[in-house]
């Protein structure tokens, strides 16, 4: 076994820039997904109804579609419709699609448990349209939802790992790759493991931060 | 006597069968103190929010300095938002729940609209917040978010915050009924220094003490219907209508005296 983690250690460059790759397309996807679920956000409390209808029928594929199979489509699926991406364009495309469903879910259920009077004050005070979703809406639900956008966030970092089925080299796939070769299975996935776990405490402490902030707004 | 600044025209709204407003006629002249009186569910609310087009009228005009809120001059065509939002800012509104906006501090509260809204310049604003703070005694709270505050002193900064908007009248509904009775008068006494400064008040209240003593006229409103309008003196001494009476007589019983007598100093 020890010879398992002195191969693991060899390799570690490999296992580095996995872990680099991982990380750099879950941020993508993380901040790609939020900026558009947060439009989404806007569809689904919209006041015309043909508009909620299309927007929650996204939400519920996305939450329905099992992700292996979304980014199986995605990748090679949509060549014969003609739509052809490289493997980091569709894996970053698969996790984007299939996150914004989630975050603006729960960036509507932030919105709606806002205070409606605070909505009606911006109407008062001469704000409309996007101004009273940037300035009044947005930045108390994206406080309030921080916890569970953290969640998500960790979600997106766990979920990429199932990219490696389309050859993106990211932790997963820089592991199973080591593993395959010099056969060292437990010392390969329990690097990959602990380095994911890595990550998960690093967005963890994201979220502390900005409870800390929505705390004193409390 | 002044031209009316605001002037209110055959206000109708209801709500599905509930007729809540049902014909209102009433002015409001510049520099006046008007305070609306009713019952619960009188439909007094329901004016206030219907003046600047919060609630959308069925039917009736709103004129504020001659100008027509929420239609086009002279037809049937609904303003667009933005030409909607221009005329809201000319008038202030104080909120019964305060509304302050949570993810702010006290100053940015005050600063937001003038600056995101107006398009003021910042220094300006800046400047004229800080004396408003300081006008309504919450100058050392600047930092503050409403969170940490007091009934009463998010209710004076809910008042600093309209004024921050230069508006030609300011709206008050029910600002003291979210408050425990001992922070009532701190804010009572804030609007009557607006009321010595000449500024034009809509106040929709229950706070009879302060009501005559501050207002210049009473506007009683009963089932949608605007009852009654006299002055306080005659209003409070001799109501004309059986209605009136009948309210005044039930808050004789419930209102331990004027609360405005109950101010700080």
């Amino acid at each position: 076994m020890s010879r398992g983690w002195v191969v693991v250690w060899q390799h570690h460059n490999e296992m580095l820039s996995g872990l680099l790759n991982t990380l750099w397309i879950s941020v993508l996807a993380a901040i790609a997904s939020l900026i558009l679920g947060a439009g989404l956000a806007m569809l689904l409390m919209s006041r015309r109804r043909p508009i909620v209808r299309i927007a929650t029928t996204f939400v519920d594929a996305m939450r329905c579609v099992p992700f292996l199979l979304l980014a199986y489509i995605v990748y090679y699926g949509l060549p014969s419709l003609g739509l052809t991406l490289d493997n980091w364009s569709a894996g970053l495309s698969s996790l984007i699609l299939y996150n914004t469903g989630y975050m603006a879910e729960l960036l509507v259920a932030a919105w709606r448990s806002l205070p409606v009077e605070t909505i009606e004050a911006a109407h008062a005070f001469g704000f409309h349209g996007f101004g009273v979703f940037r300035r009044i809406i947005l930045p108390p639900v994206l406080l309030n939802a921080a916890p569970m956008i953290g969640n998500q966030v960790i979600q997106i970092v766990k979920d990429s790992a199932f990219l490696t089925i389309i050859a993106v080299t990211e932790l997963t796939h820089a592991a199973a790759s080591i593993q395959s070769t010099y056969y060292v299975p437990f010392a390969a996935f329990v690097a990959a493991v602990l380095l994911y776990w890595v990550l998960c405490l690093g967005v963890e402490q994201l979220v502390g931060f900005t409870d800390a902030v929505a705390e004193r707004r409390r | 006597m002044n031209p009316p600044l605001l002037e209110v025209d055959g206000l109708r709204k209801s709500f599905a069968d509930n007729v809540v407003l049902d014909g209102i006629d009433m002015t409001v002249a510049r520099g006046e103190t008007v305070c609306v009186l009713g019952p619960s569910g009188a439909g007094k609310s329901t004016l206030l929010r219907c003046l600047n087009w919060l609630e959308k009228p069925d039917a009736g005009v709103i004129r504020l300095g001659g100008e027509r809120i929420g239609m086009r001059a002279g037809g049937n065509v609904p303003m667009r938002d933005a030409e909607l939002a221009r005329m809201r800012t000319r008038m202030g509104m104080v909120f019964q729940h305060f509304a302050l906006w949570p993810h702010m501090t006290v100053l940015q509260n005050l600063m937001e609209a003038p600056l995101h809204v107006q398009h003021r310049p910042r220094a300006e604003v800046r400047r004229e917040a800080e004396a408003l703070l300081q006008k309504v005694g919450l100058v050392d709270k600047r930092d503050a978010f409403p969170a940490r505050l007091s009934g009463g002193q998010k209710q004076r900064v809910g008042i600093a915050r309209a004024l921050a908007m230069h508006p030609e009248v300011l709206l008050f509904d029910e600002p003291t009924s979210a408050l425990d009775p001992e922070l009532v008068g701190e804010v009572l006494s804030v609007m009557d220094d607006l009321r010595r400064d000449g500024m034009t008040m809509l106040i929709v209240t229950h706070e009879m003490g302060f009501a005559r003593e501050a207002a210049n006229r009473i506007v009683f409103i009963d089932r949608g219907k605007l009852v009654e309008e006299a002055v306080p003196e005659h209003f409070f001494t001799a109501p004309r209508t059986e209605r009136a009476r009948q309210f005044l007589a039930r808050y004789a019983g419930t209102s331990s005296g004027p609360t405005f007598s109950r101010m700080p100093a």
